[in-house]
């Protein structure tokens, strides 16, 4: 499941409710993106007081409901989920929640890193900060592709 | 008299460019991504400096990731914007 969404989310009711009445479930994953109030980009250690991030509306649900479909495809799920907030976040705030149920804790582990790692590169989601320096775009990081080329 | 495409901009681009959408009837000899993008960067001082550098430039036409070779067709809905960085 998907939910592109304004709104926080209650972590301990998500993830019950993803296993719930699903007695063939063995285990539940999960990855919990937060906002940090730093950053290092370009060398320096920046302060960020704020981020907001935008979204492409109908895309993103498209490319999260394709790279939902690709986990399912290689690990036998029970059950996934994917919330991703847009707006303005503060440090500790939220931003993203990934979550896989399946009979076998293995998959559950690997589609949960799978999803994060693909939603990062895949997903079209940007993120401004505010810093001392004023307000700027998060770059892309090459890690983020070396990460999502592990699972070729 | 050709159908525009839908043009859409985000994050620094949309920021650099001016505005987020637009709709515009494209020229004929405007066939592929980079010619789109070649043609949008005479458009004027603002598109000219979004679009200086096309390494960090991505495209998705009718919502799918595409090349700089692929067609460009009336009524796509074209899409223009940094590397992604959600998550």
């Amino acid at each position: 499941m998907i939910r592109v969404q304004r709104e926080d989310f209650d972590v301990g009711h998500e993830l019950e409710q993803l296993a719930a009445g699903d007695h063939t479930v063995g285990g539940v994953a999960s990855f919990i993106g937060l906002v940090r109030d730093f950053n290092l980009q370009g060398g320096s250690a920046d302060r960020v007081a704020a981020m907001t991030l935008e979204h492409y509306p109908r895309m993103t649900e498209r490319k999260l409901a394709e790279i939902e479909a690709e986990a399912d495809r290689r690990w036998p799920l029970s059950a996934t989920l994917i919330i991703h907030r847009y707006g303005r976040l503060e440090p500790g705030d939220r931003i993203v929640l990934v979550a896989t149920a399946s009979p076998h804790r293995e998959a559950a582990l690997a589609a949960c890193g799978f999803l994060i790692d693909w939603l990062k590169t895949d997903a079209p989601f940007w993120k401004s900060e505010e810093t001392p320096a004023g307000e700027r775009w998060v770059e892309a990081r090459a890690e983020d592709d070396a990460a999502k080329s592990r699972w070729r | 008299m050709n159908a525009p495409v839908k043009l859409l901009y985000f994050a620094w681009l949309r920021a650099r460019i001016g505005h987020a959408e637009e709709q515009v009837v494209l020229p004929s000899d405007v066939r592929d991504v980079a010619g789109l993008l070649e043609w949008l960067r005479r458009r004027g001082p603002r598109y000219a400096e979004a679009l200086r550098d096309l390494s960090v430039i991505r495209v998705a036409v009718n919502q799918d990731y595409v090349g700089f070779e692929h067609p460009v067709r009336e009524s796509d809905e074209i899409a223009i914007f940094p590397p992604v960085t959600g998550g």
